[in-house]
């Protein structure tokens, strides 16, 4: 199984400090709509959290600025360590994608490579990572790296066929696979199960909860399935018009609470 | 029951603007004046055609003695070099400045539009002008055949590659950069094997077209098989011009044969 918990030194220093502090958080992508509206929200480390709400209140917007993939406009962010106010400084943007695993609602896997070295590509950003090309120029350890990570989604035998040979799911379990092999400290899912089956989607949620429930990892997704949230998170975060709505233990959401996020 | 009353009909004319109307007027007035000052006319031709046999007669049969056939085998050789060396450093040289120009990737963020223009000067300029350039520079002879050519091939690639990379898909490049990755790792890790089929095609049409370019350097003094075509029709030798053009015909159709294949097996 793949070794998780090899972290970065810093680890036992920041254990106990949140993963995640945003005050006021605001974004906007011109001057005449704001997307995010003063955000406030703190993750603890090893919490899985599920980020609800409706088309457009704010949700991949927010994961992207807490990598710093777009700059906040505004408001106070702190992740892993990194201030992110303005997009945060290059140093700082790196050092904290390298603790982050991030999953798209579509996998993006580079779909004519093979899936090892779509994996590998996870190591991009680490020094000497422009052997993260492929798989044929990295270096063993981080072949054999990768391949753990192929084991721990149940894919090692699939490393070699190209990406765009896999079912959908599939796909979404080599994104995983990708986050992982990172050794992430926090896992990002933008809607990680919605193109998949029911079926897909579930296996794909539990992977999630096995990996990170057994390793300690951080995991912040959304969903627009409400079982998903409910079922897989043990907080959820509702947004509303780009401002947290309600903010609770996923065993304490009511069907109110979620007919006020969805209608209200 | 029907309407007995008839269904508004569309105008035949619609859509066509006066201001499109004048430019269709126009642009016909044009073609019929150049027509009439440069095209042939009919008693033109009626003429050429006698003179068109005579040649055609004096052509035949086509050379076939060794001595001569050795000296166009060397020749072709040296072609072909001129067009493998010249396309394959610029197809390589293509790739960086395709990456400098093209749209929401370059490092050079909005100056990427000097390297695009930059690119359209080297595609403006025909190949033998370059080629007369090249001759007055390093002098008569294959290298600045094989300099016309690599030219020739960054204004072809470097437009179409750069066209490709706008094109790509941009998921994974988000992907990659939510990674860490750097414009460098987005580019070799996420771009061009998303676009490697495209690349290699271009790369294969841009090897066929410096075949194609290559037999006529020669003309004006930059190596290759030209070279021989043109002292041939200088010194009336016609039937050695036939089986140089016979050659550079089965040259060109071999190279394109060969590239349908290869363009065939990537997927």
């Amino acid at each position: 199984m793949l070794d998780l918990q090899t972290a970065p030194p810093e680890t036992a220093q920041l254990a106990v400090a949140p993963v995640i502090t945003a005050r006021g958080l605001t974004k906007s992508y011109d001057r005449r709509s704001m997307i995010l509206r003063g955000v406030d929200l703190q993750i603890q480390p090893g919490e899985r959290i599920a980020l609800i709400g409706s088309n457009g209140c704010g949700k991949s917007t927010l994961l992207k600025c807490l990598i710093g993939l777009h700059p906040i406009s505004g408001g106070e962010l702190d992740c892993l360590g990194a201030q992110m106010q303005g997009g945060g400084s290059r140093a700082e943007r790196q050092h904290l994608r390298q603790q982050t695993g991030f999953v798209f609602q579509k996998h993006c896997l580079v779909r004519r490579r093979t899936v090892l070295s779509n994996v590998i590509h996870g190591l991009f950003g680490a020094p000497g990572s422009w052997r993260a090309f492929s798989h044929s120029i990295a270096p063993e350890p981080w072949r054999q790296r990768a391949l753990e990570a192929l084991d721990a989604v149940n894919l090692a035998d699939k490393a070699m066929m190209r990406a765009d040979a896999l079912s959908g799911g599939q796909q979404q379990r080599v994104a995983i696979a990708r986050a992982l092999v990172r050794r992430p400290r926090l896992l990002i899912a933008d809607e990680p199960a919605a193109s998949l089956d029911p079926v897909s989607g579930r296996n794909v949620m539990d992977l999630f909860q096995s990996l990170c429930g057994g390793q300690g990892i951080t995991l912040l997704f959304t969903s627009h399935d409400m079982k998903h949230a409910l079922d897989y998170a043990t907080r959820v975060v509702a947004l509303k018009q780009g401002r947290v709505l309600f903010d609770k233990p996923s065993g304490r959401v009511s069907q109110s609470d979620l007919n006020e996020t969805f209608h209200g | 029951m029907a309407d007995p009353r008839p269904l508004p009909t569309p105008d035949r004319m619609g859509g066509l603007s006066p201001a499109s109307f004048a430019a269709l007027v126009t642009v016909g007035a044009l073609v019929l004046v150049s027509m009439n000052n440069v095209a042939p006319s009919l008693g033109q031709l009626a003429d050429g055609v006698p003179g068109m046999l005579r040649l055609v007669g004096r052509m035949l049969p086509p050379n076939t003695e060794a001595d001569f056939l050795a000296r166009i085998a060397l020749r072709i050789l040296e072609t072909f070099q001129i067009a493998l060396a010249g396309a394959a450093i610029g197809i390589v040289l293509s790739l960086p400045i395709a990456w400098l120009s093209a749209r929401g990737l370059s490092p050079l963020g909005r100056g990427a539009f000097l390297v695009k223009a930059f690119v359209s000067l080297l595609r403006t300029i025909p190949d033998l002008v370059w080629a007369l350039l090249f001759v007055a520079t390093v002098g008569l002879g294959a290298v600045a055949g094989t300099m016309t050519i690599m030219v020739d091939t960054i204004g072809f690639c470097g437009r179409f590659f750069a066209e490709a990379m706008e094109d790509a898909e941009r998921e994974p490049q988000e992907a990659l950069r939510a990674i860490g990755a750097n414009r460098a790792s987005v580019l070799v890790g996420g771009v061009l094997p998303d676009i490697m089929p495209s690349l290699i095609n271009s790369s294969l049409f841009a090897l066929e077209k410096a075949v194609r370019s290559s037999v006529v350097l020669g003309l004006v003094g930059a190596g290759g098989i030209g070279q021989e075509l043109k002292v041939a029709f200088d010194l009336f030798q016609y039937r050695n011009a036939s089986m140089i053009i016979l050659v550079i015909f089965a040259i060109v159709l071999l190279m394109e044969l060969c590239t349908d294949k290869l363009r065939a097996r990537v997927r």
